[in-house]
């Protein structure tokens, strides 16, 4: 497995560095935050990710969208989480277009993906219901109901659900799992904006005998682990690029701060006790970093092992960006602790991260499982 | 096909054609690795054959130029040769100071004469070297060191002791740092030299660890003569080749790979209770150091898939240095966990006379070897954060 960029894909990161601190600073989500925007992020942004080719960076060419792979994907998100920019990239243009392509019929694909290449749709991922992140246990039921189903239960923690056009429904069948395509205006479906420490968006939603057709099945009834899989494989990969993000970008600006800080007459960033703290950092972030280059690759290239390496990359970013998130407050000290400076926005952004889809715990337990220990 | 897929059939073809079958199983000791030298006893006809085989391809340092006794692979059919000699299992065919060391050195700073005589015969592994570097009172500020080398006309007359000189029992030659002159700060004034250990005057004296194993010697130089032409670089160079050869030393002690995976030696000492391992608290420790491990690897693989052959990490090295001590030295105390009793072990049939616990024990030095941690993290500090007063 060769461990680097192509051509196409290091451009892409030149223009996405630009592109995300340009148009979308952590300004713009400190703005968005105290307006109390009633939709948590910037329409006239997603709208030009559109223009951009970022939101089809999943979706085949003859959607309307770039192709550009889970890697290309992954620097995407990465300036995202360097800038803490809040935008429907993650549910719609990762997870819903990933679940399209593994199982989506020819309809569905036409009628989504090119409006998720266009960015003229917000399409939710609806997966976990309890405190913390458990594919394996799904308690939202559909019932086979006249031609098609009843949807019941409660999801959590669903990422833009608030301001989501459609959402994927992952609910337990008869003889396992299946997942639906829902209209999110239609009757029964209950969403409750939850306001996040991290100002991003997020909602629970009730299902109550929410009727959908069997046409709005992606993939086959049963057989939902076949789509769910490359979701979450997909989800944690670039969940880590975010990771990957915003705990650089903490850890770049805790840098700055201990090279300016003055106390004692000197400034701290010479004192050893810093020093060395900061270094085991750097080394820590270019360890992860090189988690997250192999995973995207791994997905990417279909690797057999890619469940493996994205749940070890997923643990290995999410205990690296929080320590960077950390450390961070502790070197700025007292200012750390106000909302002024930024270095909070990372803290509280990467907490939130590190939790979706499975924070270190969940998934250091899933790789002793896979490899039977 | 690429060329490099071609490639790749040809190794995996040779490798098969050629690998001799005891040679495809882990390593249990140290003796059963193969250092060559003029004192080496091959522990089996298979051992000698392997060596041979390896190095009349080059492959012993397959990324030297041929003329050098090396194979004059890139560095990403370099790769290619390890992956498909880890895909049969394959010993290495050759430890070496030499290769790891001296060899890059050499290659950077000596002379065309200096190269064609010294580097062949380590491919070969007919000599083996030892690095005489630190100093009773020079050792993680290794500039200070105070051998004294003489400017004696045609030679050198070199005065002193070198401490931590590994193998230097076992070695054919040392190369070592001496002091030319004494009238500058510390980091002038140094130089390199090379020299047979069996010159008048070189001494050597095992020290004994806490392994109880003695890898380590003295080394005492009195009067020893030393021909000009065993200077690598010029006068005072010493410190800029040192540096050098350090980073290729962090690189080496930074790239630490463990034959089998290391959940299996944890399962065969604990065994499994319901598929799992029986104490959860060390089961957790297992599966996060596994994830660093990887994480490690993959960062060992992007770090020189990003320089070019023959080319220096520069201080990235003290990073993969740092890194990679410190996940060795973890690795042995999960081990240890797992062993409980059985780890305590010091002689027994049974323990293969201690294997696991000296080896924990010779790990504890990994950190300190070749720079400190705190070394480490300084250099780390100052060259690549930028850190004031680093």
């Amino acid at each position: 497995m060769a461990l680097a960029l192509n051509e196409d894909e290091q451009m892409l990161r030149e223009t996405a560095e630009s592109y995300f601190a340009d148009k979308a600073p952590v300004k713009m989500l400190r703005r968005l935050r105290d307006m109390r925007d009633d939709t948590g992020f910037d329409a006239g942004l997603w709208r030009d990710m559109g223009g951009m080719g970022f939101a089809g960076v999943l979706v085949p060419e003859v959607y309307g969208g770039v192709a550009m792979g889970y890697q290309a994907a992954g620097l995407i998100a990465e300036q995202m989480g360097r800038n803490l920019t809040a935008a429907p990239f993650f549910s719609t243009s990762v997870l819903a277009a990933t679940a399209l392509n593994a199982g989506g019929s020819d309809e569905q694909k036409v009628k989504h993906l090119s409006k998720i290449a266009a960015a003229d749709t917000v399409v939710a991922f609806a997966l976990d219901e309890g405190a913390k992140h458990d594919p394996d246990r799904i308690e939202t039921r559909a019932e086979v109901s006249g031609n098609g189903f009843k949807l019941k239960g409660v999801k959590s923690m669903v990422v833009d659900g608030h301001v989501a056009d459609s959402l994927i429904v992952t609910a337990a069948t008869n003889n396992g799992l299946t997942l639906f395509m829902v209209d999110a205006k239609v009757k029964g479906v209950d969403i409750e904006r939850t306001i996040m420490m991290d100002s991003h968006n997020a909602a629970r939603i009730t299902l109550d005998d929410v009727e959908v057709d069997s046409d709005d099945v992606i993939g086959t009834v049963d057989q939902g682990m076949d789509v769910l899989l490359p979701v979450l494989n997909a989800g944690r990969a670039i969940l880590s690029a975010e990771l990957l993000g915003a705990g650089s970008e903490a850890f770049r600006i805790t840098v700055d701060y201990i090279r300016e800080r003055r106390q004692f007459g000197r400034i701290i960033g010479e004192f050893q006790a810093l020093q060395h703290r900061a270094s085991h950092l750097y080394s820590e972030m270019e360890v992860a970093r090189s988690a997250v280059l192999a995973a995207l690759t791994a997905l990417d290239a279909g690797d057999g092992d890619v469940e493996l390496y994205c749940a070890m990359t997923k643990a290995k970013l999410g205990q690296v960006a929080r320590l960077t998130g950390l450390e961070g407050i502790q070197m700025h000290g007292g200012v750390g602790m106000t909302d002024e400076y930024d270095i909070g926005l990372y803290l509280k952004r990467i907490r939130v991260l590190q939790e979706l889809f499975g924070d270190g715990n969940y998934h250091a337990d899933k790789v002793a499982r896979t490899k039977g220990y | 096909m690429t060329d490099l897929d071609i490639f790749r059939k040809q190794t995996r073809d040779w490798l098969e054609a050629n690998c001799p079958e005891s040679m495809r199983t882990d390593m249990h000791s140290d003796q059963d690795a193969c250092w060559g030298g003029r004192k080496f006893v091959f522990q089996s006809e298979d051992q000698k054959l392997w060596l041979e085989r390896m190095a009349e391809k080059g492959w012993t340092a397959p990324t030297w130029d041929k003329k050098y006794g090396g194979g004059g692979l890139s560095r990403k059919e370099e790769q290619i040769l390890k992956q498909e000699m880890k895909r049969i299992n394959a010993r290495p065919p050759l430890m070496s100071f030499g290769i790891w060391m001296l060899g890059p050195a050499l290659l950077k700073f000596g002379s065309e004469e200096q190269k064609l005589k010294y580097l062949p015969p380590i491919t070969r592994g007919q000599i083996r070297w030892c690095q005489g570097y630190s100093e009773p009172g020079a050792g993680s500020d290794l500039a200070s060191l105070q051998t004294k080398a003489e400017n004696r006309g045609d030679h050198y007359l070199v005065n002193g002791q070198k401490v931590w000189t590994s193998q230097a029992d076992r070695a054919d030659w040392i190369f070592c740092l001496v002091r030319t002159d004494s009238s500058g700060t510390k980091h002038q004034g140094i130089s390199f030299l090379l020299f047979d250990m069996e010159s008048d005057g070189v001494e050597t004296k095992p020290i004994r660890l806490i392994s109880g194993k003695s890898p380590f010697c003295e080394t005492f130089l009195s009067d020893v003569m030393v021909p000009k032409d065993q200077l690598v670089g010029e006068e005072g160079m010493g410190w800029t080749i040192a540096k050098y050869l350090l980073t290729h030393e962090r690189e080496m002690i930074g790239d630490n790979e463990m034959t089998g995976p290391f959940f299996e030696r944890v399962v065969r000492h604990m065994g499994l209770v319901d598929g799992r391992l029986p104490d959860p608290v060390l089961r957790g420790k297992v599966a996060e150091h596994e994830i660093d491990d990887w994480a490690f690897r993959m960062t060992v693989a992007r770090k020189l898939g990003e320089t070019k052959a023959g080319a220096s990490l520069g201080a990235d090295s003290s990073m993969l240095k740092y890194y990679g001590t410190e996940l060795n030295k973890r690795r042995f105390e999960l081990l240890m966990d797992a062993a409980g009793y059985d780890g305590l072990e010091w002689e027994s049939d049974r323990s293969n006379e201690g294997a696991l616990a000296r080896s924990w024990l010779r790990t504890k030095g990994n950190s300190i070897e070749g720079g400190t941690s705190e070394v480490q993290l300084n250099i780390i500090s100052k060259h690549i954060l930028q850190l004031p007063g680093a």
